[in-house]
C-alpha cells in the first residue's frame, strides 16, 4: 500500500470534518475523493499533505508513519484549485523551485536542475514558457505549470485539490483526459478531490464518495455507479428520479397500484423508502406489459445524443425523467400529450435498514 | 480580489459622460479652487516667506548649527523609526492576515489606537510611563540611560505614533494573496526562512515600500508626541517641527519658514517616491490576472 489512512478525525468548532476515515490506496493508483462541498474532502486531502493536522488517527505513506512529520518533510506533491503559482517567478523557476529550496547537500547541480526542468515542462507540454510568468498564461497552462511543479520534487503523492474547477467547461475536458494519459505514462500514486461526478467517472481508477465527513461508498467508476450503496450515492452520482416507494414483503410498490392495493396491507409488514431509478434505465413503451404504468408525455427535450422525456403519471407527485436514443424516439413517433407505459423494473428502493 | 479591483478601477478612468458639461465643469473647478486654496498657497508661502530677506539668510537659518541638529536629529529616528515598524509591520500583517487565533480582532482594533489618539496623550503616556518621576524611569536613571527629555524617548515615541502605517497597508494585500502560495512552497519542502524571502516578501514588496514610505513621511513631520517627550533643548532634542515651532513663536519668522521649507521639500520628495511606488502597484495588479 502506497497510502494508508487509519481512523482519521477532525473536528473543527461546530462540526465534524471527518468521522473515523479508513482508507488504502495502492501504489500507482489514481483515486477521486468524491462529494457535495463542504463533506469534508479537501480537509482529508491537506491532512494528508500535512497542510492541517488530523485530531486522531495516523497517515501511513510507503510503510513509513508520516502523521506528525511537517508538511515540508512529507515529499508530496499538492495541486491547488487556484493554481497557487509563485506570481513573482517566472515558469522555469517555479518548476525549478522544489529543487532550489533543498538543502544544500541534497542540491542537484544548476545543470540538473535545469535538466530536469525542462523535461517536466516538455511532459506538460509547455517548454515553450520558460521564460512567461503565471499571469501571461491561461487557467489551463497555469495548472499543468502547477502539476511540472509538484512532480519537480519526485513526490510520493500527488495530491490534486479539484485541480479542474476554476476552468471553463471545454479547457476542463481536454485537460481532464490529458490527466488521465500523463498518469497511465507516470504512475505516480494520486488522490484528487472533485465535486464533479462527471470528473470522477471518467478519470479515476477507484471512486470514494464522502459525504458529511463519512466513507458512503468506495468502488471502481462502474461499482459506484451501477450499484451505489444508498440512497445519497444514488443522488449524487448521475441523474435520478426520486420517488416515494414502499416495500411489502420484499416487494417494491409504487405509484397509483398502491391505493387498491392498500386495504391487503392490514397486518403486513409495510416499509417506506425511497425508490430511485435513473432515466436511462426507464423503459417507454406503446403497449403495456405487466407492472407498467401508464403516464402522459407533458415535454420533450433534446439532450445531446439522447431524448429526455418530462412524463406525468398518476400516483407520482413528481413528474418522472425518462431518457431515450433517438432512435426509439423515431420509432415509437413520440409527440408531447401522448398517453405511453413506463416500465420502472430497474427501480431500486432504500429504506431504513435494507434495500432492494 | 485582483479582479475586483480591476473592475471597479476601470469605471472610474471613464468620465461619466452622463453628467451634464456645467456640473463637470462645476466640480472639477471646485477641486481646482480647494488645491489653490489649501496647497498650492501655503506651499508657494512656505517658500516665499523663507526667501522673504534674500538667498543669504535662508542659507545662514538653514545652515545654523541648531538648524543642522535638528534635521540630523529627524533624519536619525526616521532611520530607527521606518526599519523597526517594517519589521513589525510584516509580522503584524503575516499574523492576523494568515493565522486565526484568538483576540485576533481586538489586534486589528488596536492598530488603529495610534491614529485614534491624540498624538499629544500619545506623548504623555510614555513620560508618565518613563518619565524619571516614576519607579521605572528612575531605575533606569540611576543606571545612568535617560529617555524622557532625550532621543531614546523621541524615537519611542515616533515608533508608537507610526507603527500602523506598514501593517495597515500590507493586511489587505497579504489577505488578497491567501495562503495558497506559502502552502505550496511548504509542500515543496521550503523552510520558513525561504519561503519568506523567496516567496512572501517578493509578493508583498511594492505594498511594503508604500508603508514605508507614508511611515517615513509620518516620522519626519511628527509634532505632538515628539513635542511632549523632547524637553523643547535646543541642538539635543529638537527636531524639524519642534525647531519651526521654536523659531516660529521667538518671531524668528524668516528662519521659521527657512527651516520649514526643508520639511516641505522632504515631504514633495516623499510623494514623489510614493507616486511611483502606486504606479507600481497598480502595475503588479493588472498584470496578475
Amino acid at each position: 500500500m502506497s497510502i494508508e489512512l487509519r481512523n482519521i478525525t477532525k473536528r473543527f468548532p461546530g462540526y465534524t470534518a471527518l468521522d473515523n476515515i479508513s482508507l488504502s490506496v495502492a501504489t500507482g493508483e489514481l483515486i477521486a475523493l468524491l462529494g457535495p462541498s463542504g463533506c469534508g474532502k479537501t480537509t482529508l486531502l491537506r491532512i494528508i499533505a500535512g497542510l492541517e493536522t488530523a485530531d486522531t488517527g495516523s497517515i501511513i505513506l510507503e510503510n513509513r508513519d508520516t502523521t506528525n512529520l511537517p508538511a515540508r518533510s512529507k515529499n508530496v506533491g499538492f495541486v491547488f484549485q487556484h493554481y497557487a503559482l509563485f506570481r513573482r517567478l517566472n515558469v522555469f523557476d517555479n518548476v525549478a523551485f522544489g529543487l532550489t529550496v533543498k538543502p544544500a547537500a541534497e542540491r542537484p547541480s544548476k545543470q540538473e536542475i535545469a535538466d530536469r526542468v525542462m523535461h517536466l515542462l516538455k511532459l506538460v507540454q509547455m517548454e515553450w514558457a520558460a521564460k512567461r510568468y503565471p499571469s501571461q498564461l491561461s487557467g489551463g497552462q497555469r495548472q499543468r505549470i502547477a502539476l511540472a511543479r509538484a512532480l519537480a520534487v519526485n513526490p510520493k503523492v500527488l495530491l490534486l485539490d479539484e485541480p479542474f474547477s476554476a476552468l471553463d467547461a471545454k479547457v476542463r475536458q481536454e485537460l481532464r483526459r490529458w490527466l488521465r494519459k500523463l498518469h497511465d505514462d507516470i504512475r505516480v500514486t494520486s488522490i484528487f478531490v472533485t465535486h464533479d461526478q462527471e470528473e470522477a467517472l471518467e478519470l479515476a481508477d477507484r471512486i470514494v464518495v464522502i459525504n458529511k465527513g463519512k466513507i458512503e461508498q468506495e468502488g471502481t467508476p462502474q461499482e459506484v455507479y451501477d450499484h451505489p450503496a444508498n440512497s445519497f450515492v444514488y443522488n449524487f452520482l448521475g441523474n435520478v428520479n426520486v420517488f416515494h416507494g414502499r416495500v411489502r414483503n420484499g416487494k417494491v410498490v409504487l405509484g397509483q397500484r398502491l391505493p387498491e392495493e392498500h386495504s391487503e396491507l392490514n397486518g403486513h409488514e409495510v416499509k417506506t423508502g425511497q425508490a430511485f431509478i435513473r432515466p436511462h434505465d426507464i423503459g417507454i413503451s406503446r403497449i403495456r406489459n405487466g407492472n407498467d404504468h401508464p403516464g402522459i408525455i407533458r415535454d420533450i427535450r433534446l439532450t445531446g445524443s439522447q431524448i429526455t422525456l418530462e412524463l406525468e403519471s398518476a400516483g407520482f407527485d413528481r413528474p418522472i425523467e425518462a431518457e431515450i436514443s433517438r432512435e426509439s424516439w423515431r420509432n415509437l413517433e413520440l409527440t408531447k400529450g401522448d398517453e405511453v407505459f413506463i416500465t420502472l423494473d430497474k427501480v431500486r428502493v432504500f429504506t431504513g435498514d435494507f434495500e432492494i | 480580489m485582483q479582479q475586483r479591483q480591476n473592475q471597479t478601477a476601470s469605471p472610474s478612468r471613464t468620465p461619466a459622460k452622463n453628467d451634464p458639461p456645467a456640473v463637470q465643469a462645476l466640480l472639477i473647478a471646485l477641486t481646482l479652487l480647494f488645491f489653490a486654496g489649501f496647497i498650492f498657497m501655503p506651499l508657494a508661502l512656505v517658500f516665499s516667506q523663507a526667501l522673504s530677506k534674500g538667498w543669504q539668510l535662508y542659507l545662514d537659518a538653514i545652515r545654523e548649527p541648531v538648524a543642522l541638529e535638528a534635521v540630523k536629529l529627524t533624519l536619525l529616528t526616521a532611520a530607527i523609526v521606518v526599519p523597526i515598524n517594517a519589521v513589525f509591520g510584516v509580522t503584524a500583517a503575516w499574523a492576523i492576515s494568515k493565522f486565526t487565533f484568538k483576540g485576533k480582532t481586538l489586534l486589528v482594533s488596536l492598530l488603529d489606537l495610534p491614529f485614534a489618539v491624540s498624538p499629544v496623550i500619545a506623548g504623555l503616556i510614555f513620560v508618565l510611563l518613563l518619565g524619571s518621576r516614576t519607579p521605572f524611569g528612575s531605575w533606569l536613571g540611576e543606571h545612568g540611560i535617560k529617555i524622557i527629555f532625550a532621543t531614546p524617548g523621541i524615537v519611542i515615541a515616533t515608533l508608537f505614533v507610526t507603527f500602523p502605517f506598514v501593517a495597515r497597508e500590507l493586511i489587505p494585500l497579504m489577505e488578497s494573496q491567501g495562503r495558497e502560495e506559502e502552502e505550496a512552497a511548504i509542500t515543496l519542502g521550503a523552510g520558513g526562512w525561504r519561503l519568506f524571502r523567496m516567496v512572501t516578501l517578493p509578493n508583498i514588496g511594492w505594498g511594503l515600500m508604500y508603508g514605508m514610505v507614508l511611515c517615513t513621511a509620518r516620522s519626519i513631520g511628527e509634532f505632538g508626541a515628539v513635542s511632549v517627550v523632547s524637553g523643547h533643548i535646543r541642538g539635543m532634542t529638537n527636531t524639524i517641527p519642534l525647531h519651526v515651532e521654536i523659531l516660529y513663536s521667538e518671531y524668528n519668522y524668516t528662519a521659521s519658514f527657512a527651516v520649514a521649507s526643508i520639511l516641505v521639500f522632504l515631504a514633495l520628495v516623499t510623494i514623489g517616491v510614493k507616486a511611483l511606488l502606486e504606479k507600481q502597484l497598480e502595475g503588479n495588479h493588472n498584470t496578475r490576472h
